[in-house]
């Protein structure tokens, strides 16, 4: 069956609960609310045009600085290299020095669980999408009724990214230390983490102590225009205005 | 005389049969498991994380520290989604030599697995055997980009440099006489590709010797047979791939269902178990070899009539020669912009996925138009395996779980990435 086929049968099927549902390339994917997800699962599971047996995986996704880029590049400055790599975005500051939820555009639809699927039996593939409605507590439906290898990457979403899998059984921490605090993929924890281990040869243990490096970035983040050239060729002529001005 | 009550055991991380760092905490009834809670994630180095505040290509090198033993297909993996989502071509001839590459690691990974399960399990000559032919693939892995192990050989767009004309050879040493040197170099006195075909024609008496010493072995069978059944429903339910699903009867391998590269020109057969249990799955990763061998001639067959260029013209995502950017402006720029900047990839998501070794490995990349991912999920199949741990080994013996780990293939560097 081809993917268009797939997406007709999923719009039929499914109606208005696809808050979205679109190919992208060879791949579907569709979006849902999260109180519809479990009897959406379920259906896409067991229903003929579906049949999706398998859940590959699930994702985690932090949306919170989605589209934020460190270099402007529509039109260049004089200060340089540093205006990339001083800038204060998401991930680069010590967790909550800073509030920086207030200005990406993506507060209201902040963590998304991205479930694959596939059917082995019909050979095709299908990605779900849904937004925990608060990004406070996110909270979505666990599907571990359904797939049961939901199980444990629902609980690595949890750890690393705080999304609450309402119904899991064990949302215990899967990947991060014993004791651990905070939820490190989010975009708000720093790369460096909060904390380090070190050997304390007075106390003769080892202890955790804040980290003592500082987040550097070598390579800033730069989002190029489809329009770029243009902007350059724009930016030329600027310059040698100003050349000329001198 | 007391009750005998239920007790919990800790096993690992540092135990030999752990393979890597697997804590198990064990519930056990007398010797046998009640229940198994594996405590993963003591080699957890965010890998995903740190591929998010990098330029695309500068993380290609961490994908082969995920399954350090199948390091290639790691790559492979992580360039096909950037590919796929910057909608570039790869030449045929790179299309051959990763296909090759994949084949060689598939090799490489099921001898390492052989050989740590044998030894796991009462079966130590098997390890040496393994071991003496990981060292020449090894050899090609050098060869072919200058590292045994980690290779960071594939790029966005085709591999980094086409297959040497000469394969290196060993050199008198301390430990190397003349006559040892002879001895060891006498199949690498050609091309890198007459190396591999030498081993293509030598391997199958290679499967051969592991096999007159465990297939029928009876110490083997009675470890591995009716240990860990999993049925086909159950796993498909658990998110199996690979050789753990194929060991339960399905015939679901990537390369033929969904195939990518060139893997739809090349003649293979899927081998699939019929029991589900851990000596099904061994005989299917022989036969795996055996397949993966000779998939490997057909590329070596291919690659020594057809030349041409191993990565993509496109200078926004490959860089130009060495030559060419000290001679060319235009190239010189490129070369700067790509390896201070890098490239952006536009807008959007993608799920590539490959038949890895172990199953499926995926990776789902989330881009805004950077120059870096803004997320990076890689979906390693030793996860999904795992976490089925502890229905596979309820019910079983103590040292059977050892058994399990090893059916499963189980490395920590892909588990907790």
């Amino acid at each position: 069956m081809s993917t268009q086929d797939l997406l007709a049968h999923l719009r039929e099927r499914f109606g208005e609960t696809l808050l979205e549902a679109r190919l992208a390339g060879d791949e579907v994917g569709i979006e849902v609310a999260p109180q519809d997800l479990p009897a959406t699962a379920r259906a896409l599971r067991d229903e003929a045009p579906f049949r999706f047996e398998q859940l590959v995986d699930v994702c985690g996704v932090d949306y919170l600085a989605y589209g934020v880029d460190e270099w402007a590049t529509e039109e260049t400055t004089r200060t340089g290299f540093s205006r990339g790599v001083e800038a204060k975005v998401a991930g680069r500051l010590p967790m909550l020095e800073e509030d920086l939820s207030v200005e990406t555009p993506h507060k209201d639809r902040r963590f998304a669980a991205v479930y694959h699927l596939l059917s082995v039996s019909l050979n095709q593939r299908l990605r779900i999408k849904v937004f925990a409605p608060d990004a406070a507590l996110p909270v979505i439906p666990s599907l571990i009724d359904i797939w049961n290898g939901a199980d444990w990457f629902e609980r690595e979403a949890f750890d690393l990214f705080g999304i609450m899998f309402a119904g899991h059984p064990d949302l215990r921490r899967i990947l991060t230390d014993y004791g651990f605090i905070g939820h490190p993929f989010r975009k708000d924890f720093p790369l460096s983490g909060n904390v380090e281990v070190i050997y304390d040869a007075e106390k003769q243990r080892v202890i955790y102590q804040p980290v003592t490096i500082e987040p550097r970035v070598l390579v800033p983040r730069v989002i190029r225009a489809e329009d770029a050239a243009e902007a350059a060729g724009t930016l030329d002529a600027s310059v040698a205005k100003e050349a000329q001005d001198a | 005389m007391p009750e005998i009550r239920n007790y919990t055991l800790n096993f690992g991380p540092q135990h030999p049969a752990a393979h890597g760092v697997l804590r198990l905490v064990l519930e056990l009834d007398g010797e046998v498991v009640q229940r198994a809670d594996p405590h993963i994630g003591l080699l957890h180095r965010a890998t995903e994380k740190l591929a998010e505040s990098k330029p695309y290509n500068q993380s290609i090198g961490y994908m082969d520290r995920l399954d350090y033993v199948s390091m290639m297909c790691n790559e492979h993996g992580y360039v096909m989604a950037i590919e796929k989502l910057l909608g570039i071509d790869v030449p045929e001839r790179a299309q051959y030599i990763r296909v090759m590459f994949d084949e060689i690691t598939r090799i490489l990974n099921h001898l390492l697995w052989l050989g740590a399960h044998g030894l796991d399990i009462g079966a130590m000559t098997a390890f040496l055997y393994t071991f003496r032919e990981r060292e020449d693939l090894m050899d090609c892995y050098e060869a072919v980009s200058g590292a045994r192990l980690h290779a960071t050989y594939y790029r966005p767009g085709g591999v980094y440099r086409d297959l040497p004309e000469r394969m290196p050879q060993y050199q008198e040493s301390r430990w190397h006489d003349e006559e040892d040197v002879r001895r060891l170099n006498r199949n690498r006195q050609g091309s890198l590709l007459d190396f591999i075909d030498d081993f293509s024609a030598r391997f199958p008496a290679c499967v051969d010797e592991y096999e007159t010493l465990l297939t029928d072995n009876r110490i083997w069978k009675q470890r591995t047979v009716g240990i860990g059944v999993v049925s086909p429903e159950r796993a498909l339910q658990l998110g199996m791939t690979g050789p753990m699903l194929r060991g339960s009867g399905i015939a679901w391998d990537l390369r033929k269902k969904q195939p990518y590269e060139v893997y739809a020109q090349m003649d293979f057969d899927i081998p699939v178990g019929v029991n589900g249990y851990c000596y099904d799955r061994y005989l299917v990763r022989i036969e795996e070899m055996r397949q993966s061998n000779r998939i490997v001639k057909q590329c070596v067959d291919w690659l020594r009539v057809h030349p041409g260029p191993v990565i993509s013209d496109d200078r926004k995502v490959a860089p130009p020669a060495r030559e060419e950017m000290k001679q060319d402006m235009e190239a010189l720029i490129h070369h700067f912009k790509l390896f201070t900047e890098g490239y952006c990839v536009p807008e959007g998501e993608v799920y590539a996925a490959v038949e890895h070794p172990k199953g499926e490995f995926g990776v789902y990349l989330i881009s805004d138009g950077a120059n870096k991912p803004y997320r990076v999920k890689i979906r390693a199949p030793g996860f999904a395996h795992l976490s089925a741990l502890n229905e596979m080994s309820r019910g079983h013996m103590l040292a059977d779980v050892v058994a399990i780990i090893g059916t499963q293939d189980i490395v920590f560097g892909e588990v907790d990435r």
